[in-house]
């Protein structure tokens, strides 16, 4: 233990070690500690900000004469007589075209990832992935003119329809779109299961396809997990894309080449039309409430798996 | 002669053996050349997309499509308010943005203790990042253009984009930081500099390269949304110059939305519809681009 000197004639505060120059210094930290602090909070401040606003809007629909037509199997806002704010026709829309999407992307990307980590050599490395995290950059009004210029007449003319806008176009275009955030994530995931495990497995004489398949990629499958679900979560919330390629049609269908309506595309393509404070401005607030639910809840779960199995991804 | 008699023994057996292995390392061949044409498949369509908006759109521009004013309700003449709008639309976002999400990056990985504090940010981070677009929209409509009344305007949707990017902003400072090796902070303190010198001296210039590859990706998105500005600031067709912040403006995303899907003879004005797309094409794949660039340039500079 060190002690003080009992009596010293240092005792007496040293002018040069308490300058001014250093208490202003050190109250200059406290300070600028303080004010990141205030700065850094504005993200839980802007997340609170979002679901007071969407709820408050909201709540008036839920409160008024309306609310029990959310059950109604018909979205049907502008009418004379009986307006319907049914939910259901745009779950369907907004679930048909996730589900395309889904069942086309995620193969096709895990199978790019697994290709692209454990297979490819150092050229297609450095070149493809880039070349196809590019794809991510690329504005969805951009993707949704394409859709509409080029993919849809093809669609059209393949499969004999009176219109290429339907809800396969629209799956076909989201499934592009989340490719980049599947093939990014699980390739992390993939990159992050130890080489002794692979290592292992080829001294028991197992082959390299044998590895990747049976040892890799099960050890892997979490992060794989949370990478599709968070691709899902782009899907669902993907708005021009959709908007612009199927349709807008509000129906239920349980078929692809059906022209659909989804939850995204209720919102942008009504909200410009209707007058702030009437009740089907509140009905699109409630759409805009299930929308903003749904990808948080997918967000949650797959940020729970990379964080537990210690996979993590970037945002 | 026992000889002769087990050698032919040997030999199928080998070739037993052989063939087995042989049909796995066709098995090998065949599963892998599949998933390479998966992937190769994967950049054909990405790089179609590309290809299809460059050689249509590549005609359409020129010097007066980017320096006029659109004509007949965007059939002819020029894009310039749509590029403007674009413009200051970014230049809010990320005026706003930027001193915010390196602030949050800093506190985070510098001042705060790791914690529930901390955990609830990083919560609210990811939340923020996984907010579909169209619900940015609808808050900026509820928060910005009516309860604090802006209006549609270039602030509210400048705000509501700053919103959108402040995740990517604080993941790509925070990532950066961390890079930065302890002893860079342990030796400037040891020299009697405070917490903040020692930050703003020895550990943002040297994360600057990564804030600023995550910011000019960030600029690249704030430039090709189009939901969030198609409810707080985009207007159909306007073409005059903002004269402040409080008035609308045009989008280069907006614009091509409503060409393409809105306009009454949209087949005939499809080489502006395609112009359009490139120029935002450009601007977005520039900005990644240069973040690459950035990227690569100042891992060759520093090495610790």
């Amino acid at each position: 233990m060190w002690r003080k000197p009992a009596t010293s004639p240092s005792d007496k505060p040293n002018p040069l070690l308490q300058s001014s120059g250093m208490g202003r210094a050190a109250f200059r930290d406290a300070v600028i500690s303080a004010l990141l602090k205030i700065a850094g909070s504005t993200s839980i401040l802007v997340v609170l900000l979002i679901f007071f606003f969407i709820a408050k809007e909201a709540a008036p629909f839920l409160m008024g004469s309306q609310a029990k037509t959310l059950l109604n199997l018909r979205w049907l806002p502008v009418s004379f007589e009986n307006e319907s704010y049914g939910l259901l026709p745009l779950l369907n829309g907004s679930l048909l075209v996730t589900a395309i999407a889904t069942l086309i992307t995620v193969p096709l990307s895990v199978c790019t990832a697994v290709y692209l980590s454990e297979v490819s050599n150092d050229w297609e490395k450095n070149f493809l992935k880039p070349f196809i995290e590019l794809l991510a950059g690329i504005p969805s009004v951009v993707i949704g003119f394409f859709g509409l210029v080029v993919l849809s007449p093809l669609i059209k003319s393949v499969f004999g329809l009176p219109s290429g806008m339907n809800a396969l176009t629209g799956g076909l275009l989201l499934a592009l779109m989340a490719a980049p955030t599947i093939i990014s994530i699980s390739e992390d995931a993939l990159r992050s299961v130890p080489a002794s495990f692979k290592s292992a497995s080829l001294a028991l004489g197992a082959s390299h396809l044998e590895t990747v398949w049976k040892v890799t990629v099960p050890a892997a499958l979490p992060g794989i997990t949370a990478a599709v679900m968070l691709g899902i979560g782009r899907v669902v919330g993907e708005t021009m894309t959709v908007l612009m390629v199927i349709g807008n049609a509000p129906i239920l269908t349980a078929s692809p080449l059906e022209s659909v309506r989804t939850m995204t595309a209720t919102i942008a393509a009504e909200m410009g039309e209707v007058p702030f404070g009437s009740e089907h401005y509140h009905a699109l607030f409630c759409v805009g409430v299930v929308l903003l639910l749904a990808t948080f809840c997918l967000n949650l779960v797959a940020r729970f798996i990379l964080k537990k199995y210690r996979m993590v991804g970037s945002v | 002669m026992s000889t002769t008699a087990t050698l032919p023994v040997q030999t199928t057996s080998l070739t037993q053996g052989g063939l087995a292995r042989r049909n796995a390392k066709l098995a090998e061949m065949l599963t892998y050349g599949l998933m390479r044409l998966v992937t190769y498949l994967m950049v054909f369509a990405v790089g179609y997309i590309v290809f299809d908006i460059v050689a249509n759109g590549l005609p359409a521009i020129n010097w007066e499509f980017v320096s006029q004013f659109p004509r007949r309700s965007g059939a002819q003449g020029g894009i310039l308010p749509a590029i403007v709008g674009t413009i200051s639309l970014v230049t809010l976002a990320i005026g706003v943005a930027l001193p915010l999400g390196v602030a949050s990056a800093v506190y985070l990985n510098e001042y705060a203790k790791q914690g529930r504090f901390t955990d609830m940010l990083r919560l609210a981070i990811v939340t923020l990042a996984g907010v579909p677009s169209i619900v940015f929209g609808l808050f900026g409509l509820a928060l910005f253009v009516l309860v604090l009344g802006f209006g549609a305007s270039i602030l509210a949707g400048g705000l509501t984009l700053a919103c959108m990017i402040l995740p990517t902003i604080i993941v790509a400072s925070e990532e950066s930081l961390k890079t930065i090796p302890k002893s860079f902070r342990e030796g400037s303190l040891a020299l009697g500099a405070t917490r903040w010198q020692t930050i703003f001296k020895n550990v943002l210039p040297y994360a600057m390269p990564g804030i600023l590859t995550g910011t000019v990706l960030s600029i690249g998105r704030a430039a090709g949304e189009t939901a969030p500005i198609l409810l707080t600031v985009a207007a159909f067709f306007l073409p005059v110059l903002p004269g402040s912040v409080f008035d609308q403006v045009m989008a280069l995303p907006y614009h091509l939305y409503v060409l393409a899907t809105q306009h009454p003879e949209a087949a005939a004005v499809r080489p502006m519809q395609y112009g359009t797309a490139l120029l935002l094409l450009l601007i977005v794949l520039g900005m990644s681009l240069l973040a690459i660039v950035f990227r690569n340039y100042f891992r060759g500079k520093y090495r610790w």
